[in-house]
């Protein structure tokens, strides 16, 4: 770890002040991620921002009916919160679904929008790569690729986005509220995190000084039909190797809606509104929803140890979707 | 006369178990002496070549850092292998850190950063520059499979493949039925939960206490005072505690070399302490290709056994266990052929783990042997039945004991054996498959000369050592039970000291020997302090036991009594009293008797498992598992059963998880880590039953006790396979079975 300073924000202004005047400065919520990576030293801040004093620690509901978690609600009180158990059991069950209890009560919701890429080689000073240190290479793409992603690569890097919780939030289309010296703004999720592209360094399209305020849930939760299916290598305390949110609303037997996020498979939870088109006014079958998984992974490309996560995504996603309609073992 | 056990057999707490969870008893990295320095390690970033430069100067600038070592400024020191090796070591040239610029290894230490505190060294560290000239490298054991070569030489306790016998391959050809398929293992590493990390006392008269993590605190010290030509009585290597080790800790690592290196040249007390990403750098279970042919007639007789391993083995050492013989000592067969090779890599030399050899060959093994069940359309355990073995082929002998057949009969009535079908793919529950299968275990039951010092004080209190180990496996407490029953006293009353230097001679802690090695020599010392007990009780004019046979004193409840008048009894206060001592001290050394030359001693286990694989997602849960054993006498049945169930887990995680990936482009590691390298959580694992069968061996030592601490693991990796083709009719035969090979 490399020596910095430590600054207590008292204020959202304090906090982004300090961060606008040092470039390597950095925000810390919960700490569960920047501090390893501070350890392993693949982050060198000059200033560590502490927030946790700030305000933002409210679920309350919106005028438009929808719900407002504050930044720094922790992923624990999130999940076991009534009313995003009762209105959004999707955003809970897919939180539970992610690392483990003691992490969960330290993290917080800004800081898992935010939580980089477990990619081996990110991680490891003593390799390449571009999303640590630009045009050093990408060792993942010819090296050891299992957990990498198959959706939305570039030449330049392939790694996925880990977290569960921002794959229900893209399914269930929230809004990231941020401030910044250039005052607030609304971002919808889905312009949120970035695919690599050629600046695999950036995660996201938040402006280095921006903090992140909220995540509003607009009011449609899909409470009656959704699920958080977790595909991993042990039973829990497991990255996904592929996950699926699946949210639908149904008329009788018929889909009026649906959303499909994946995650595990790209640089952010991947999303196609035209592949979940598909499914309008289609009966709640099989049948329709193996279409919308061939739809989804469409264009999906392997690196060698990851190319097993292009059948396990469609066959996740059907199992979803069946789930979600409550018609698991039905044709 | 023999006392009656009343403290053997008994499922004892752990005597250190307190201290353990109050966080009193303190392992390597955490003795503290004021002025300590921190030293932080740099490792290799490239797997062969050499080092251009190093470049400290940034790290210098820092106030508080006092050095930088390096191959460059290291002080002079022998060259010769032989001042180097030490007694875990195989054949060859071992690793010297810091020696010159050669990098024959990822992650090799190439420097060594002296501080003030443990952060400024670890930040210091970061900021050596090290500029390399890369050679090519090798880390693939199959493209080097070609090049693999009968290893060159032996090593203690090392059992070279038999010798064949019969017609092996002819015998195949011409078999009924058979079965001829490779196997694959990968590189594990034993990710102890304490990292490796040696406290290096500089003492003000110049000697040094060394606290290191350790499974032989005598391995370590021989090998200081010869690499830093020191007399061994300015050495003390201490290891009280050791917070598993599972054989990463039977060589000393590089760490205890660079903070004895720090120490010496700075005069100053140094502690190195190895991060989870170095726990990666100095030795792992061996990758192996594996080639088990079987060939039986219709009726299941075993006529051919053909087992070929290579196995990997570092540039500069060859490692080698033992992974082809086991077939032939479990089954009886005329025709019988086994091959070992290892193939170098640009790794560093393995390391045993966990039933080395065993874990894995028998995990080949007895996957052919289930293969060779279903071809033959016979039931696995009639199959091992039929085969069984009375004697052990290889070497010609009997066994001193093999209750093998009640493992598999017990095991089987436990888990329901019976009611399974033998079709594949006939069990399902939802969208999940079930499975279930079985494997046999064996691992040797062996016995080395080890000495052990009891002393009895006029308190009452009996204090025993010897420098073992206990590596969690509970030697501290088999030990106080075993002395405080030999002397009748409570457990309360003994206190059993190891993992100290300057303590009577013992074997390194492996092998599971310590309960037979080690115990032996607790009881002997323990039965001579009796029979100096026994003249005073009886020759002393007054006693109430003078007069009375030597054969008719027991030993009960801290007294010494007449068997067939418990009233005329003495303490052994009073005793020693009469005797006129104010304390007895024994030192004995236990050898292994010559009687059991002419047997084979092992430990055996029949292994069931349930699994549940998700037809679609592949997804495999281990959801039963029973392990019935036959491990001689149990000495105490809870730590006995805690051994097993954690070998246990272990077999799981070998099945379904473990496997350190490498980048073949990079020559290295890259799941450094808890959170990318996999061992079960609790949500996986579910039952586990341990069965311990009656056996009887009273040629295995004089306790009659099996050492448990590896028969655990064997075998389970096997059962695991086998449930998985038994639920979905797949043969995986690589480990682990991940998801992808099921979809
Ligand atoms: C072993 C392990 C296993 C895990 N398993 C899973 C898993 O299975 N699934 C899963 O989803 N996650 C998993 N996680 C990740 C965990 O969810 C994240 O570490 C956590 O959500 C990060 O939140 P935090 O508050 O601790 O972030 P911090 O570490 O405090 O911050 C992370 C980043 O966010 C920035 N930041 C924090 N708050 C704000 C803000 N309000 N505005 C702007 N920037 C901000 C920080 O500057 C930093 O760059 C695991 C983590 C570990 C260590
Ligand atoms: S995939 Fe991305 S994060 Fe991983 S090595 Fe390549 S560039 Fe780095």
């Amino acid at each position: 770890m490399n020596r910095f300073s430590y600054v207590r924000a008292r204020d959202a202004r304090e906090a982004v002040d300090v961060v606008s005047a040092h470039p390597t400065a950095r925000f810390i919520g919960g700490g569960t991620n920047l501090l390893d990576l501070m350890k392993e030293h693949v982050t060198h801040p000059s200033h560590v921002v502490d927030i946790t004093r700030l305000p933002l620690k409210g679920i309350e509901d919106t005028p438009d009916g929808g719900l407002r978690i504050g930044a720094l609600v922790t992923n624990s009180e999130v999940a076991w919160n009534a009313e995003v158990k009762r209105r959004y059991p999707l955003l809970s069950k897919a939180i539970l679904a992610g690392a483990s209890p003691q992490l969960r009560n330290m993290a917080t919701t800004g800081g898992n929008l935010l939580q980089r890429t477990r990619c081996y080689y990110f991680y490891d000073v003593g390799t390449p790569c571009n999303k640590r240190e630009p045009g050093s290479g990408c060792g993942a793409k010819t090296g050891f690729n299992r957990i990498h992603a198959i959706l939305g690569t570039s030449e330049q890097c392939i790694a996925t986005h880990p977290s569960d919780m921002c794959v229900a939030l893209a399914a269930l289309e929230a809004v990231v509220r941020v401030t910044g010296k250039d005052g607030e703004r609304a971002i919808p999720f889905a312009d949120f995190h970035r695919l690599p592209g050629d600046t695999p360094q950036l995660d996201t399209n938040l402006k280095p000084d921006e903090l992140i305020t909220a995540v509003e849930l607009p009011p449609e939760g899909f409470a009656a039909h959704s699920t958080y299916l977790k595909v991993r290598d042990r039973a829990s305390y497991a990255f996904a190797l592929v996950s699926v949110a699946a949210a639908l609303t149904l008329d009788g037997g018929h889909v009026r809606s649906a959303r499909v996020a994946l995650g595990g498979v790209a640089h952010k939870p991947w999303r196609n509104p035209e592949a979940e088109a598909l499914l309008t006014g289609k009966p709640a079958t099989r049948e329709h929803f193996q279409a919308v998984a061939d739809a989804l992974v469409r264009g999906a490309k392997g690196f060698g140890h990851n190319t097993f996560k292009i059948e396990l995504a469609k066959r996740s996603v059907v199992r979803a979707l069946e789930e979600a309609a409550g018609r698991e073992g039905q044709p | 006369m023999t006392t009656p056990s009343t403290q053997l057999g008994r499922p004892v707490n752990r005597v250190d178990g307190r201290a353990k969870v109050t966080g009193e008893a303190r392992y390597a990295g955490e003795f503290n002496v004021p002025g300590l320095l921190y030293g932080q390690v740099v490792s290799s970033t490239i797997a062969r070549g050499r080092i251009k430069s190093i470049d400290a100067s940034e790290a210098l600038r820092l106030p508080g850092v006092l050095r930088v070592f390096t191959h460059e400024n290291r002080p002079s020191l022998p060259w010769f292998d032989r001042k180097y090796r030490d007694d875990d070591a195989p054949s060859g040239s071992p690793f010297r850190p810091l020696h010159n610029d050669k990098v024959v290894y990822s992650g090799q230490p190439v420097a060594l950063v002296v501080a003030e505190t443990f952060e400024l060294a670890r930040h210091a560290a970061s900021l050596v520059r090290i500029e390399y000239k890369p050679d090519s490298h090798e880390t693939d054991l199959r493209a080097q499979r070609k090049k693999a070569y009968a290893p060159r030489q032996g090593k203690d306790g090392f059992e070279p493949p038999p010798k064949p016998w019969g017609h092996a391959d002819k015998a195949l050809d011409k078999a009924a039925v058979k079965v001829d398929a490779e196997y694959e293992t990968p590189v594990e590493h034993h990710n102890p939960m304490e990292p490796h990390a040696s406290t290096v006392i500089h003492e003000d008269d110049g000697t040094l206490t060394i606290y290191d993590k350790t499974q032989g605190v005598l391995n370590s010290q021989t090998y200081v005072c010869n690499v830093f030509d020191l007399p061994k009585e300015q050495v003390r290597v201490r290891s009280p505690f050791v917070g598993g080790a599972f054989g990463s800790g039977l060589r000393p690592q590089y760490q205890l070399f660079l903070a004895v290196l720090a120490a010496r040249e700075l005069k100053r007390s140094v502690r190195v302490t190895l991060t989870r990403e170095q726990m990666f750098t100095f030795g792992h279970r061996p990758a192996t290709l594996q080639r088990v042919a079987l060939g039986a007639s219709a009726d299941g007789t075993l006529e051919a056994l053909i087992h070929e391993a290579v196995s990997e083995t570092s540039s500069f050492e060859d490692y080698i266990e033992v992974l082809v013989n086991w077939g032939s000592m479990l089954y009886r067969c005329d025709n019988v052929r086994a091959d070992y090779k290892v193939a170098a890599l640009d790794c560093y030399t393995p390391i045993d783990m966990r039933a080395p050899g065993a874990a894995i060959g028998v995990y080949a093994l007895e996957s052919a042997m289930d293969e060779l069940a279903h071809a033959l359309r016979m039931d696995p355990i009639a199959l091992r039945l039929k085969n069984y073995s009375e004697r052990d082929q290889n070497k010609d002998k009997p066994y001193s004991s093999k209750e093998l057949r009640a493992c598999y009969q017990q095991g089987a009535e436990r888990f329901g054996w019976a009611r399974r079908n033998p079709e594949p793919r006939s069990m399902r529950e939802g969208h999940e498959l079930v499975g279930w299968g079985m494997a046999t275990g064996i691992w040797d039951a062996m016995q080395q000369p080890a000495s052990a010092k009891a002393v009895l004080g006029l308190d009452g209190r009996l204090v025993v050592s010897s420098a073992t180990a206990d590596i969690g496996t509970g030697t501290y407490t088999v030990m106080t039970q075993i002395a405080a029953d030999t002397l009748g006293l409570p457990i309360e009353s003994v206190t059993f000291k190891l993992g100290d230097s300057s303590l009577p001679m013992a074997p390194l802690e492996g092998g599971s020997w310590t309960v037979a090695s080690v115990g032996s020599a607790v009881k002997e010392a323990c039965e001579k302090l009796r029979e100096q007990l026994v003249t005073f009780a009886r020759k002393t004019k007054g006693s109430p036991l003078a007069g009375v046979g030597a054969e008719e004193v027991v030993f009960a409840e801290g007294q010494l009594r007449n068997a067939s008048d418990p009233s005329r009894a003495v303490s052994i206060v009073e005793a020693m009293r009469l005797g006129g001592v104010t304390h007895l001290e024994e030192q004995t050394s236990a050898v292994p008797s010559p009687k059991q030359q002419a047997y084979t001693r092992c430990v055996h286990s029949a292994v069931f498992a349930e699994v549940k694989v998700d037809e679609a997602l592949g997804t495999v849960r281990v959801t039963r598992v029973v392990s019935a054993v036959a491990g001689g006498r149990v000495l105490n049945p809870k730590t006995a059963r805690s051994q097993v169930m954690g070998g246990v887990v272990w077999g799981i995680s070998m099945a379904l998880h473990e496997e350190t990936a490498l980048d073949h482009t990079l020559g290295r590691f890259m799941n450094h880590n808890y959170a990318e390298y996999h061992v079960p959580v609790n949500a996986d694992v579910r039952d586990i039953d341990v069965i311990f069968v009656d056996e009887d061996d009273t040629v295995v030592n004089p306790l009659g006790a099996k050492g448990l601490g590896e028969i655990g693991i064997v075998g389970v990796a096997a059962a695991v396979a086998n449930a998985v083709f038994h639920a979905t009719g797949r043969r995986v035969r690589g480990l682990p079975i991940t998801l992808d090979k099921l979809l």
